[in-house]
């Protein structure tokens, strides 16, 4: 009975969104505020009867009710209570409502969160995000039902999650993950408003913003923990593979950043507005794009869901039809560009301009790299991988590049930079940073050129975005008054460019000073993996709730002392019929032992994975730095005390088409 | 007629929808390859588990054999690896491996996770061999006559489907003919 009430509240969620795609834009477009109004209730009564849906779902989770098909193939009555609630969203049915009530919850969050915007605008906006849910909403009702039945032979049990997704892990990574990929529809339907009205200035910049910020900080922690997530549950020890499915989520990010960055100068400077749009176009076609390629099976992955021409068809028009119709109407309203403000070659517009380059190239070639070998495929040369040399040859040097601009830019100012003076500035900074790399170089023990570029490009964006700070907060009540009289969208920044700074340091460091042995070892052998001495001391079986294991014990020695001790298993589920491995990992700050085990190779003696993986956690304290950055930013006092004044700066800004006004005021 | 440029993401958006339309439902499929029909080229190349020994063409005679180049850094080829450990030690085929743009040490520890299902493997690091027998990527499986003589080429992952529909007939003939 329940299964039916969830498919009854989907398809009245469809229909409301069917209304709130028409309904507000045609009140907005009249100029009849009751048809307006209709807005946010409409997008209230979306949100609630998704809700309804997805708590139906959930429940038949929880209950193990095996009549529902989706249920018996992703669960099983011995799983524990957590994993039933995060195996909701373990297959393609129900990820993708998942992935429905969070564009519901986005749309909500407009509706509520905008009341001080002009009414035709948010109409607009409310009504672009409900023709998405409408997509959406088709999907799943016509292709991927998550309430079907198996009627009348209901399995006795499940089929249990796949293994893999029986981890922390999976219960956080797809919702981060979804948050951001459809936050960035917020920013998205803001553009095509401000298309359709055309009134493309600043104060659309300025609403576009926090959303975009928001949307992008859930974004990179979704990509952490999924990065996090394969390091210690695929068993492999690595934090990044140039999967089709991990490049997914790259995408948007890179463009993602790149309008973060463009919407600051739009809503400063009142320039790049075509560009800027375009941008939150395209970051939200391949947040859809990245949907698309995960589950219609048009690549192989590690993480495909299973592959259905239907389905993907079926998401390639709903792709097709939101991109093409978007960038139509983009070619026909944007403006043309006539630059009003002028700026100088060093100006900071110059900076963000070159930072815009370099993130869409770096898009553009992850894009190419991922799709290359759908192209060969239509023409007819199969599938493949094109692999991480591509990736790695190619990214690295955009990375180091948009490093170093960055700490140069940081001290730029709008429309002019004195080229002298910048480069007295940058001087100071350079020295650091060149005797902060050697010295990090040499620590950690030989030189390589790649790897000094990495590290020297982190640490000059750290001492940059430091010194910057330091700078900016000079002040005759002392420091701390200084410190505290930054904004907090100034703070975001600074926090940002340090995740950032992190990221390439642990990236640049494990890869290129990490260890790796494979060993084969029976109890009593000890290896060497760096300074760390491993010990085999013994191997023995336990019971788990849903599995056997078999576990390795480890002791791990740096100069003869046991510093601690390490207990990696292979699992076997009998349910699915899989075996598992499970790494065990002593994580620090600045290093990670990491050991795994392998096949046995005989009777008593196995093949052991040994990996001492110095600096790995920055890589994702970095991201979530990076993402504490933008939740700071979106605090700041300005979105919300002048939200007043938006409206007269809209008019005004609209009058003078310009942006000085508004950007002066900010 | 800065209007038109405004047009460009369309058109791009087109051409690429154009390419996904074309990817659903179709299978890895097979490749005609100018090489079929003619000898191995010539090489001479490392072998990966002895750089002080030269492979060359004449490991691919004598013996029906696959070509599997493979590289640690391809994901498809650690899903293909078991279905090569099965058809190596329950079917009994020869597979040389073709280590294509790889490295010693990271190709050693993929062996040593996976096994090794290779009689013999040329170690490519450059993708010389790779080049000359028209590789485009990994993984790709070669079936090798015992002249020598190119008989088939495979794009993609090898499993037990394409075993059992395609390989395997095709071994079966080469056989045959020699």
């Amino acid at each position: 009975m329940y299964p039916e009430l969830g498919q009854v509240s989907l398809i009245l969620a469809l229909l409301l969104a069917l209304l709130l795609s028409v309904v507000p834009l045609a009140g907005a477009l009249t100029g009849r505020d009751s048809l307006q109004a209709f807005a946010r209730p409409l997008a209230s009564g979306m949100f609630v009867f998704t809700g309804l849906a997805f708590a139906i779902l959930t429940h038949a989770f929880m209950v193990d009710d095996f009549s529902v098909a989706y249920v018996a193939n992703n669960s099983n009555s011995m799983l524990p209570w957590f994993y039933k609630f995060s195996a909701v969203w373990g297959g393609h049915e129900g990820s993708l409502l998942l992935w429905i009530l969070m564009l519901t919850g986005w749309t909500l969050a407009v509706a509520v969160f905008s009341r001080k915007l002009p009414s035709t605008m948010v109409s607009q906006v409310l009504s672009v995000m409900g023709m998405v849910c409408v997509g959406f909403f088709l999907f799943i009702i016509l292709t991927s039902n998550p309430f079907d039945r198996l009627l009348p032979n209901i399995p006795a049990d499940g089929q249990d999650l796949n293994p893999l997704l029986q981890d922390f892990g999976l219960i956080v990574h797809p919702p981060m993950l979804y948050m951001g990929y459809v936050g960035f529809s917020v920013a998205f339907a803001f553009a095509l408003a401000a298309l359709i009205n055309g009134r493309l200035d600043a104060a659309w910049a300025r609403w576009s913003r926090p959303w975009t910020t928001v949307a992008w900080s859930f974004l990179t922690i979704g990509i952490a923990l999924g990065s996090w997530w394969a390091y210690y549950e695929l068993g492999w020890g690595g934090w990044w593979f140039w999967d089709p499915v991990e490049n997914a989520s790259l995408l948007p990010w890179l463009s993602g950043t790149a309008l973060m960055h463009s919407l600051a100068v739009t809503e400063k400077r009142g320039v790049f507005k075509s560009w800027t749009v375009l941008l939150a176009i395209v970051t939200f076609a391949l947040s859809l794009l990245g949907t698309f390629l995960v589950r219609s099976g048009v690549l192989t992955s590690v993480h495909a869901f299973a592959s259905d021409p239907e389905r993907g068809t079926f998401l390639l028009m709903l792709l097709g039809i939101t991109v093409i119709g978007s960038l139509a109407l983009y070619a026909f309203r944007a403006p043309v560009v006539h630059v009003r403000s002028r700026y100088g070659s060093l100006s900071r517009e110059i900076f963000l301009l070159l930072n815009n380059v370099l993130l869409v190239t770096a898009t553009l070639l992850v894009a190419i790299g991922t799709l290359y070998p759908l192209v060969l495929d239509y023409l007819d040369m199969g599938k493949l991988s094109i692999g991480e040399p591509f990736f790695n040859t190619t990214f690295s040097p955009l990375a180091v590049a948009t490093g170093l601009l960055l700490g140069a830019g940081v001290f730029s100012r709008w429309k002019k930079t004195d080229g002298g003076w910048l480069g007295r500035k940058l001087l100071w900074p350079l020295a650091v940073s060149l005797t902060a790399s050697v010295a990090v170089i040499l620590i950690y023990g030989g030189f390589k050129p790649w790897a000094f570029a990495g590290v020297f490009t982190a640490v000059w964006v750290a001492v940059a975005t430091l010194w910057d700070l330091w700078d900016k907060s000079a002040s005759r009540q002392g420091r701390l008054h200084g410190l505290k009289r930054q904004s907090r969208s100034y703070w975001g920044m600074v926090l940002g460019h340090l995740g950032v700074a992190m990221v390439m340091a642990g990236a640049t460091v494990v890869s290129n000073y990490g260890i790796e042995r494979d060993v084969r070892m029976v109890p009593g052998d000890s290896a060497m993996v760096g300074d760390y001495e491993i010990v085999f001391t013994d191997i023995g079986n336990r019971r788990g709730a849903n599995f056997t294991a078999q576990y390795g014990s480890f002791d791990v020695l740096l100069d003869g002392k046991k510093i601690t001790e390490l207990h990696p298993e292979k699992r076997n589920y009998p349910v699915g019929m899989s075996v598992m491995t499970e790494a065990d990992i002593d994580g620090g700050l600045f290093r990670d032992i990491f050991v795994a085990i392998g096949e046995r190779i005989s009777d008593d003696a196995w093949a052991i994975r040994l990996q001492y993986k110095p600096l790995i956690r920055w890589l994702w304290l970095g991201a979530l730095v990076m993402a504490i950055g933008g939740f700071l930013a979106i605090a700041d006092k300005r979105y919300r005390i002048r939200e007043k004044n938006q409206v007269k700066v809209a008019d005004r800004a609209a009058k003078t088409g310009s942006a000085q006004a508004a950007g002066a005021t900010s | 007629m800065k209007r038109l440029l405004l047009f460009l993401p369309l058109v791009i958006a087109v051409g690429v929808g154009i390419f996904l339309a074309a990817g659903i439902g179709k299978d890895p499929t097979k490749l005609e390859s100018a090489r079929i029909g003619k000898p191995v080229p010539a090489f001479s190349l490392e072998n990966l588990n002895d750089p002080t020994q030269l492979l060359d063409e004449s490991v691919l005679k004598g013996e029906v054999a696959l070509l599997n180049v493979w590289a640690e850094w391809c994901p498809s080829c650690w899903d293909e690896h078991e279905y090569l450990m099965w058809l190596s030690k329950e079917k009994g085929v020869r597979i040389v491996g073709l280590n294509y743009k790889d490295q010693r040490e990271t190709a050693f520890s993929f062996l040593g996770r996976l096994g090794n299902p290779y009689d013999e493997i040329i170690f490519d690091p450059k993708g010389s061999l790779g080049f000359d027998l028209g590789v485009y990527g990994a993984p790709e499986t070669f079936v090798i006559d015992a002249n020598g003589i190119v008989q088939y080429r495979h794009v993609g992952v090898v499993n037990k489907q394409v075993w059992e529909e395609v390989l395997q007939p095709v071994i079966q003939k080469a056989k045959g003919n020699s």
